[in-house]
């Protein structure tokens, strides 16, 4: 790994001790390359810690825990009790035991409650990994997520509940609040745009971008050095919108991730994928 | 032909499914945000309500009829305070402004300054390379418009309401949410109107 950043440090000091001798268009598309350059490079599943977090997820799973003293291989995900296949690439659904449209994390965190009798209280508190200190929910999304795939995003969208959620995304996704006047779509709603040079997928209609987006997360990000989650992107998103941060597994980001999936439909997952 | 289309219709149905869906009630939404934000730093509530205007924008997403434009237009040129004199600053801390992305977020410790973070969406000085595209390049700003003084004005009434100038724009309103305070502003302005600012340098 050492030797690709010391190389690809070089590339983009290189790249920027030309860019301003160059005219604007040709510019742009030498910092398109280089940005396309480092994709390729950090884009091998062979060097991906983030199969790291779906070894751990896998022990976690078959892990008895909580009070009842059981693993979580009980749990529907919704193809039925432990059946793990396609059942992320089919997420957020509705459950009728708890009546409720839920993502991948809300319905592990119902599964640890109901039927390990875990105290989910302190996972809430602290959802994510930092420094020194690992996250299972971020470990069991690997694991869970990286069973679907190869196989197609399909978020079913019959139930009432699961067009609720999904109008209540799509509302959310255009809803313009807090002190920068930002919503989802400022961002993310025209095709071809950068924030300073990151390139800016298109998620408010059905498409490639959507497709690539959501079918490449959970991600094992680089600059973070932690695998993380669509809870956590969205989460991170609010942050960046000047929002205050949304509860772990709360409805907004529910509702905001089956509006997503939607425009993803057909996507290929291939999780966890790594990021800048 | 026919093939063609039974093909579509059985590759669309979740397309055709999504759009059947029927918007959600604003009261609905404004209830998800409100039980969905519940860890709020002090004086951060009013971040989940929008305001008229936004309210407008998010459901027209963001394409006003005439007269909701006009109506936005109209309000959002009231809150408008010029400074008493002149409106331009000095370019080297409006630079700042510009490349600073900092502020306002819930990771930033209390008593962060805001920046203006221009870069995040306009091209300025020619020279810097990391600039976003969402929106329009103010490469030459000053330069294009002769310097002149009434130009310059109504780029600190932009910074200052970019609403008052164009309903429903992507641009945040940095003065009438005190995001930006006037010196700031005045500084932005100079970075776009100084001659010596490098914004008016072109790249030879």
């Amino acid at each position: 790994m050492r030797p690709k950043a010391t190389l690809l440090t070089c590339l983009c000091a290189f790249a920027l001790t030309l860019a301003p001798l160059l005219p604007a268009t040709a510019q742009e598309d030498a910092s398109e390359k280089e940005i396309e350059r480092y994709r390729a490079m950090i884009n091998d599943p062979m060097a991906n810690p983030g199969y790291l977090a779906v070894d751990r997820g896998e022990a976690l799973w078959a892990e008895p825990r909580g009070t009842k003293n059981v693993s979580l291989e009980a749990c529907d995900l919704g193809q039925g009790p432990g059946k793990l296949e396609g059942a992320y690439a089919a997420l957020p659904r509705y459950f009728a035991d708890a009546g409720k449209v839920m993502d991948l994390e809300q319905r592990l965190l119902w599964c640890m409650a109901k039927i390990q009798g875990l105290d989910i209280k302190p996972i809430v508190v602290k959802p994510f990994s930092g420094p020194g200190r690992g996250s299972d929910m971020e470990d069991l999304v690997a694991f869970i997520a990286n069973k679907s795939n190869g196989m197609k995003i399909a978020v079913p969208l019959d139930h009432p509940k699961e067009k609720e959620a999904y109008a209540i995304g799509e509302a959310l996704f255009f809803r313009r609040s807090a002190i920068n006047d930002f919503s989802c779509s400022t961002c993310h709603a025209d095709a071809g745009k950068r924030i300073r040079l990151q390139g800016l997928p298109q998620l408010d209609k059905p498409g490639k971008d959507a497709q690539l987006t959501m079918a490449s997360w959970p991600t094992y990000r680089v600059s973070q050095s932690a695998l993380r989650t669509m809870q956590h992107r969205l989460w991170d998103c609010y942050r960046q919108m000047r929002m205050p941060a949304p509860d772990y597994a709360s409805e907004v980001v529910t509702a905001l991730t089956v509006f997503l999936n939607a425009q993803a439909a057909g996507g290929e997952l291939n999780v966890p994928s790594i990021k800048r | 032909m026919k093939k063609i289309l039974i093909a579509a219709a059985l590759v669309l149905p979740g397309l055709a499914h999504a759009q059947q869906i029927a918007p959600a009630a604003p009261a609905v939404v404004d209830r998800v945000v409100k039980e969905s934000f519940t860890n709020l730093p002090e004086g951060w509530a009013q971040r989940l309500v929008p305001d008229e205007t936004m309210q407008v924008c998010s459901v027209t997403r963001n394409q006003p009829s005439a007269k909701e434009a006009d109506a936005i237009m109209a309000r959002e040129a009231k809150t408008v305070k010029l400074p008493t004199g002149s409106v331009i600053g000095n370019w080297k801390e409006g630079e700042k402004v510009a490349q600073n992305g900092r502020g306002g977020q819930f990771s930033d410790p209390p008593g962060t300054v805001s920046g203006g973070n221009c870069y995040a969406c306009h091209q300025m000085d020619p020279r810097e390379v990391s600039y976003g595209t969402l929106g329009p390049s103010l490469a030459n700003y000053g330069a294009d418009r002769k310097f002149a003084a009434a130009d310059a004005k109504a780029a600190y009434a932009k910074v200052y309401n970019a609403q008052a100038v164009f309903a429903c724009s992507s641009m945040p309103r940095f003065g009438h949410n005190g995001v930006l305070d006037e010196a700031q502003i005045k500084d932005v302005v100079a970075y776009l109107f100084d001659p010596e600012s490098p914004v008016n340098k072109p790249v030879k």
